[in-house]
């Protein structure tokens, strides 16, 4: 609604929207607080690994060491932004946690929700799965590195197994949550079965199976690096473990941070999606003033 | 004993459980002797030993003392990393909460660090401490704490503003507002945060055992006893180890959810 | 079974007859209804009244279909819904719900709610649904909030939009069970002249429950003071107040003295409710 004639407190819109935020957000003392603790971190980072080396720390590289490789054309250390090798790792590392994502979800959301809604499949599937779940994902990695071929192979399924129990988990949680109402209301209203799955136990269950996919990517990261320090050949879980082995410590720490950019990245999209998929949800959120 | 036959039995639910689990065990079997079968090669899936071999394994090491030596060693390093993540976890989320100051400059660093995962900080971990064990127990710390804070100050901002309100006009000090209300407030959340924590730890151990081989300096634990399974080639002990752990892991956060019951009585009612 | 002929022998008439239901969740009988009788005629406004928890929901509940019954049978339009050899009716469009929290779909917009009946009954084409839908909330004073979700607009809102939905499918009973409880009462008093506009217009049997005694006498044709728990028909009240009925009704002589005769039915009910409820507890 641009045509606001008759309000006479308009809200900004568009970029004045933007400055305004901008405004707002400099005459509070919260970024100010965010800077400072930031650089107080870093300090406190440089002050024990550069600036006095005390103790053990100077066997760890600092942050002047890190972003001086990191951002080098040719790297002490052989990892920085303009080196093909880091690319090649991080491209590896998310093409496998797209396809362990895609398949935990792909299967892990519809068994959940067949879960969730039918008391025979949850009777039979449920018991199956709260079994293998208490089994730490890492425990399997002998056993699918001996099962399954190639280097792939086990990565990919230990992070698939990892998110698939979240997401089936979480799906099915979100169907239970459901008030009965809104079943008896679709029954109401003259619903076949497959109309009340689709208008109200997909919908229903979307800010629990969104909160459980968030959950889920994470922990897909989790068994990801796991599995490719142990066993890989390429990834970032690979070359934190292969910097170790050849005592190079500055790849290590980048790899690291990579990892945290990347995961926190994969999260926001994943909540972006929900978001976008749940108009009605957040407006609710918002209403409630949360 | 009877009671609980009864419970597995008596209901439609319970029966169809139990059947469940005997048809995997079943598939598990007839998987295992696939290749035998067929005289075909099945992608490994005639690897995996049948469960009557993992039974008689299993019943092989039990009496050994080697095997608990790692169940103790794998727990005491678990309650290590877990005590330590709550003892510094808890107070740091709860400052966290209460205080914006704090909050402002400590929340961003600690955001930035939380996404990597825990166990990218085992090479640097190992680096670092001067033993193997102290790398262990330090990761160990990491993988808890992140969990525990995130749910401790989750739960102690939504603590309901009317509580703290009327323990106010009811002549509340700061520090009564605090043990009376936004400590036991943050309880549920600081459970949760817990049992999750308490999962993480678990693979953590086990990741850490793995990699830094566990066995050279003091006991193996549960993970090494998979690893040099795995490194003997005996599949039915890596499946006995995986065993192990999903029961130990079953304990502890049972353990967990216990005391939580004992803590939070006014929850006892759900 | 003599059939009611009365002049206006509308559809949708409703005829309980000795009604019992029992719960055995845990092995333990709970005799919710206990041979409960009612006749309710077609296009009557039938307000039940009873304590909390004495079953008036039950009943609702099986009229509705969403659970079965012991004993008794109950017919609309003397056609069996349920009874012996069928203890539960089957869910259809002609006995509409309107839940007491509200079962709105959060999930889709107040247009895409109410054209939902029509759609998955496949009477009209979606977008046919949509239109009427459409054109039924702007007749409802809904006009401009059709596009909301129902989490965006007020619990007033929300409620009439879930009459609409309920009425677009031409239902020939409308059940509601106690709709407007979490309402405050200027909220209620709009409600209750829109549900009596919605009942003028379309003459649809509304089988109303509530314990606020003031809506039963205002809204009903006639009021049933139900038990508590087990559930029985108590006693009757016939409201023979004029329609249309505004809220200068509720201060007439009329309506005060039948509330007093209301109020004395239901209070020796709910204290027994109350005395039970504290032997449960102990």
């Amino acid at each position: 609604m641009s045509n606001a004639a008759n309000t006479r407190i308009s809200e900004p819109q568009g970029i004045d929207m933007v400055f305004y935020r901008i405004k707002k957000n400099f005459t509070s003392v919260d970024p100010y607080l965010t800077v400072f603790g930031i650089f107080l971190w870093l300090f406190a980072y440089w002050v024990l690994c550069e600036g006095l080396q005390i103790w053990r720390f100077s066997k760890l590289p600092g942050p002047v060491a890190i972003s001086k490789d990191w951002f080098a054309f040719e790297p002490f250390q052989g990892i920085s932004i303009f080196t093909q090798e880091y690319y090649e790792h991080i491209r590896v590392s998310c093409q496998r946690i797209l396809i362990a994502f895609g398949l935990a979800t792909g299967l892990g959301v519809p068994l959940g929700l067949f879960m969730g809604w039918s008391r025979k499949v949850r009777d039979y599937v449920f018991p199956i799965i709260e079994t293998l779940r208490p089994i730490p994902i890492l425990a399997w990695v002998p056993l699918s590195i001996l099962l399954l071929p190639g280097f792939e192979g086990p990565v990919i399924f230990l992070a698939t197994l990892a998110s698939f129990f979240v997401t089936a988990l979480n799906a099915m949680l979100g169907v239970d949550s459901i008030d009965e109402e809104y079943f008896r209301a679709a029954g109401c209203l003259g619903s076949s079965k497959w109309d009340v799955f689709k208008n109200v136990v997909v919908p229903g269950a979307l800010p629990f199976i969104f909160t459980g996919l968030q959950i889920s990517i994470g922990v897909a990261w989790f068994s990801l690096v796991a599995a490719e320090m142990v066993s890989g050949d390429l990834g970032l879980g690979y070359l934190i473990v292969d910097a170790y082995m050849n005592n190079v410590t500055v790849p290590m720490v980048i790899a690291m941070i990579t990892l945290g950019f990347i995961g926190y990245f994969s999260s926001g999209c994943v909540r972006a999606l929900g978001n976008k998929l749940m108009a009605w949800h957040v407006k609710e959120l918002a209403q409630q003033g949360r | 004993m009877t009671n609980f036959l009864q419970k597995l039995f008596g209901n439609t639910t319970g029966r169809r459980g139990v059947s469940a689990i005997i048809v995997f065990v079943i598939i598990w079997h007839v998987g295992s002797q696939l290749d035998e079968w067929t005289g075909y090669d099945m992608l490994g899936i005639g690897l995996v030993p049948p469960p009557a071999d993992v039974f008689v394994a299993f019943l092989g090491v039990v009496p050994k003392v080697g095997y608990w030596m790692s169940w103790v060693a794998s727990f005491s390093r678990v309650i290590t990393g877990f005590i330590v993540a709550m003892i510094i976890g808890i107070p740091f989320g709860l400052l966290l909460a209460v205080n914006r100051y704090f909050r402002g400059v400590f929340f961003p660093p600690f955001e930035i660090l939380r996404p990597i995962p825990p166990l990218a900080w085992v090479p640097a971990s190992l680096i670092f401490w001067p033993t193997n064990e102290m790398s262990i127990a330090f990761v160990t710390f990491l993988g808890a704490f992140f969990t525990i804070v995130i749910n401790v100050l989750g739960g102690a901002r939504n603590i309901d503003i009317s509580y703290l309100r009327a323990a106010q006009s009811m002549g509340a000090s700061q520090f009564d507002l605090f043990w009376k209300i936004v400590l036991p407030g943050t309880l549920p959340s600081i459970f949760t945060g817990a049992a999750v924590g308490m999962g993480i730890t678990w693979e953590v151990v086990l990741a850490a055992e793995m990699i830094s081989g566990g066995g050279t300096q003091g006991g193996g634990g549960l993970g090494f006893f998979i690893w040099s399974s795995y490194m003997g080639g005996s599949l039915e002990q890596i499946v006995v180890g995986m065993i192990s752990i999903g029961i130990a892991g079953y304990l502890s956060s049972s353990a967990i959810r216990k005391i939580g019951y004992h803590f939070m009585p006014w929850r006892r009612l759900f | 079974m003599a059939k009611k002929t009365s002049k206006t022998a509308k559809k949708g008439e409703i005829s309980i007859k000795n009604v019992t239901k029992v719960y055995d969740p845990t092995g333990v009988n709970v005799m919710a209804v206990d041979n409960c009788s009612m006749e309710i005629a077609g296009g009557e406004v039938c307000m039940i009244v009873g304590p909390s928890g004495c079953g008036k929901t039950t009943l609702l509940n099986s009229i509705a279909g969403f659970h079965s019954i012991t004993e008794g049978s109950i017919h609309l339009d003397g056609e069996l819904l349920c009874g012996p050899g069928k203890p539960k009716a089957e869910q259809s469009a002609e006995r509409m719900v309107v839940f007491q929290h509200g079962a709105l779909f959060p999930w889709k917009t107040l247009q895409e709610n109410v054209a939902y009946g029509p759609t998955v009954q496949k009477a009209m084409s979606a977008s046919e649904a949509m239109d009427k839908a459409g054109h039924m909330l702007a007749d409802a004073g809904l006009g401009s909030f059709i596009t909301k979700f129902p989490g965006e607009v007020s619990s007033g809102m929300a409620r009439r939009a879930e009459i609409v939905r309920a009425l677009i499918n031409n239902p020939k009973v409308l059940l509601l069970d106690e709709p407007y409880r979490a309402m405050d009462a200027l909220t209620k008093q709009i409600m209750h002249e829109s549900l009596l506009e919605t009942y003028d217009r379309t003459g649809v049997t509304i089988f109303f429950i509530t314990h606020d005694l003031e809506e039963a006498i205002f809204l009903g044709d006639k009021v049933h003071v139900v038990t508590t728990r087990p559930c029985q028909l108590k006693k009757t009240i016939e409201v023979k107040i004029p329609r249309p009925r505004s809220f200068e009704t509720q201060s007439s002589e009329e309506f005060r003295k039948l509330l007093v005769e209301v109020n004395d039915a239901v209070h020796e009910e709910a204290v027994k409710a109350f005395k039970a409820g504290e032997r449960e507890m102990a």
